[in-house]
């Protein structure tokens, strides 16, 4: 079944439902070097009125990959709730914008996500401007819990990432306690470890439970280290609270990750066998990103937008704490300025909000890419405005083991300043028990260097 | 209060990580601010700049190291950002110009995302590599070139294996981070997984010397076992690649 439409004089025509999306898809340079992008801004803007007509019901009789070759596809179709998706059933994509914009309610986008594939998100995201991808994002509520509730409204978290080049143990101590003097760490203390093994992932385990410990904060610690080293360290009882895994939206991309389903389930019941959550039981932190597909030649020539959306389908299923796209971070070949960094951060962020993640955004760039920290200050301030649940934290803004630039724990407070947001209910009591609500300009002594080891 | 704003200064002895910056409201203070633009702008400058092929042949050439120069088939920084494909690929008009040395190790030196990585520490590598190996060449200086570039090359030259040199992407506090990717029976369609990597060579992080001894180490072991990758466990420690 081909999709047209005339725009300007000529018509143009769509192969297929994938080709139809990857037209229509606002410029990306990841698109382009998948040879999937509109050739013209007419050719886009034809495909976008075409997608505009399209009823929201072909997308589930077209799957973008074939639900044989695919165990992404047979999640996405197979979870599909019939009921939940009564009240759009009758729309086109085009519809379903303005229902969102006009119609729309917290709890009506609640009841509704069951209802929604990650294909019908991508597509009406595709035809909405910023102010739509942040007014839409900023009805959605999705709030998640573990040792404190994450996602409140008037809320916004932060991750604290206190890496470290060599995974030096007072070294990320010594991040982690100035990103607690500077409010970050409601969502989550997660470490990239710098060697992705049993041993290392468990010294820094031990090291952010105790400074957890020692301090009594009510939060999580996470170690992203691969699902795999995690199962091995919760069988060697290490204190593990939550489970971390990079995601993609195809099974190829998963297996170029080195996992697949069934693995994040088993990774998941051993986590929750632990009983460690004292507010909730969500276990599961995944990051995604525009691009991994494509990186990993596993994209079925589906346009980078939609295959991470399709991500979150994946995500959804193993009911995580947080939820994180690295809009940034892969580079320019996939987003090649500040421009497309900016709209596939709020992209990403609707997308995930609406099937009900509770979605943060690692606003972040690398140093080969046509961006800086303008750009991340327009990201920053149009994803606080949007409801962002949380962002990254990393001292100074600049990561000294992955290399790369992400938000900086002022930034955090800059943004919770403006727009008057607040951390997790559970972090800010405790903030205030240590003495911490109002700026301090020296440590106190509740939250002594010493009783994390840096004397 | 344990002490004076110092203490939280005193952190900073324990990482390289920008911590203890102080506030300006809830903003980085002026000081702050203007380190972290300054270091933005070393690191784009290296994106950015050209590797002097004519310098570096110099330098390679006082090692008693012959050299010559190719280009992938990116036309210029832009297209090499944008298009990674032509990055991996050999122009057309340079390949044959290169002289097959059957058997050989092959050194493919790659400006990458830091020409200036490669400037200051390619050629003192390659001139604790090349003599402990017993080779004066092929040592091929390519610009505009991704790590496969050296599977285009080493597959022309019939080598067999090659070790690209090449620029790594700067980081705010590394703007010169050299890294060198081993492949055994180079050809078009290698995937990293067959690669073994030595990376972060640069004055505070890997030193050349010690580098050159680990890459020696990967070249004796590569030989042996006839295979480079996974395969090939680097029993020294290494960085490995992040889990972002």
């Amino acid at each position: 079944m081909a999709w047209r439409h005339s725009v300007n004089g000529t018509t143009h025509v769509f192969a297929d439902l994938r080709t139809l999306l990857a037209r229509a898809s606002p410029l990306r340079s990841g698109d382009q070097l998948a040879g999937i992008a509109a050739a013209t801004a007419s050719e886009r803007a034809a495909a976008q009125y075409a997608l505009a007509d399209l009823p929201l019901a072909d997308l589930l009789l077209h799957p973008v990959i074939p639900y044989e070759q695919d165990d992404v596809t047979r999640l996405i179709l197979d979870s599909h709730d019939r009921a939940a998706f009564a009240p759009i059933a009758h729309l086109t994509v085009g519809g379903l914008r303005d229902w969102l914009l006009a119609e729309a309610d917290t709890a009506g986008l609640a009841a509704l996500r069951p209802g929604l594939t990650p294909e019908m998100v991508a597509a009406v995201s595709k035809l909405m401007r910023l102010q739509d991808l942040v007014a839409v994002a900023a009805k959605c509520q999705v709030t998640t819990a573990f040792r404190d509730t994450i996602g409140l409204p008037g809320r916004m978290s932060v991750r604290l990432q206190p890496n470290h080049p060599v995974d030096d143990p007072r070294g990320v101590a010594a991040s982690t306690l100035d990103g607690l003097l500077l409010g970050a760490g409601d969502a989550v203390i997660g470490v990239n470890p710098a060697t992705d093994s049993v041993a290392a992932t468990t010294t820094l385990l031990h090291l952010l439970d105790q400074v957890r410990d020692r301090y009594a904060i009510p939060t999580q610690t996470c170690v992203l280290a691969h699902v795999t080293t995690s199962l091995r360290c919760i069988e060697q009882g290490a204190p593990l609270d939550l489970v971390f895994q990079s995601i993609g939206g195809t099974q190829a991309t998963n297996r170029s990750f080195g996992i697949t389903l069934p693995m994040l389930a088993e990774a998941r019941d051993a986590a929750l066998s632990l009983k460690r959550g004292t507010v909730g039981t969500n276990v599961m932190y995944f990051e995604t990103g525009q691009g991994s597909a494509l990186s990993a030649d596993a994209h079925h020539g589906v346009d980078q937008q939609t295959v991470e959306a399709r991500a979150y389908a994946v995500a959804r299923a193993f009911h995580p704490l947080l939820v994180n796209t690295v809009v940034g971070f892969i580079g320019p070949e996939y987003l090649y300025d500040g421009k497309q960094i900016i709209r596939a951060g709020l992209e990403d962020h609707l997308c995930g909000k609406l099937l009900g993640l509770p979605m943060g955004v690692d606003i972040c760039y690398t140093n080969h890419a046509e961006a800086d920290q303008d750009d991340m200050d327009a990201l920053l301030t149009l994803l606080g405005v949007a409801g962002v649940t949380y962002i990254m934290g990393v001292p100074g803004a600049d990561d000294v083991m992955l290399s790369y630039q992400s938000t900086s724990f002022h930034d955090a407070l800059y943004v919770r300043g403006v727009l008057g947001r607040r951390p997790a209910p559970e972090f800010e009591a405790w903030q205030q028990r240590m003495g911490l609500d109002t700026a301090p300009a020296r440590i106190p002594a509740s939250l002594s260097p010493a009783l994390i080891g840096l004397a | 209060m344990t002490d004076a704003p110092g203490l939280w200064r005193g952190l900073r002895r324990f990482t390289p990580a920008r911590i203890a910056l102080g506030r300006a409201g809830n903003a980085q203070p002026t000081e702050a601010h203007l380190a972290f633009q300054a270091a933005h702008a070393a690191a784009r400058d290296a994106v950015h700049a050209a590797l002097d092929t004519a310098a570096l042949a110099a330098d390679l050439a006082a090692a008693g190291l012959s050299s010559q120069a190719v280009r992938s088939a990116c036309p210029d920084r832009r297209t090499y950002l944008l298009r990674p494909d032509l990055g991996r690929r050999l122009h057309d008009a340079d390949r044959a110009a290169l002289v097959p040395a059957p058997g050989a190790i092959a050194f493919v030196v790659c400006d990458g995302l830091s020409a200036l990585a490669v400037q200051r520490h390619a050629a003192p590598l390659l001139a604790r590599v090349l003599p402990a190996l017993g080779q004066s060449g092929p040592v091929v200086i390519a610009t505009q070139g991704r790590v496969a570039l050296g599977d285009d090359i080493g597959g022309a030259l019939q080598a067999e294996a090659v070790a690209v040199l090449i620029g790594e992407r700067p980081g705010l506090s590394t703007p010169d981070s050299l890294g060198v990717y081993l492949t055994w029976q180079p050809r078009p369609g290698r995937s990293d997984a067959e690669r073994n990597c030595i990376s972060n060579i640069r004055a505070e992080g890997l030193p050349v010397d010690q580098a050159a001894a680990k890459l020696l180490w990967l070249i004796t072991r590569m030989r042996q076992l006839r295979l480079t990758g996974v395969e090939l466990k680097d029993e020294q420690p290494a960085a490995l690649p992040p889990s972002k």
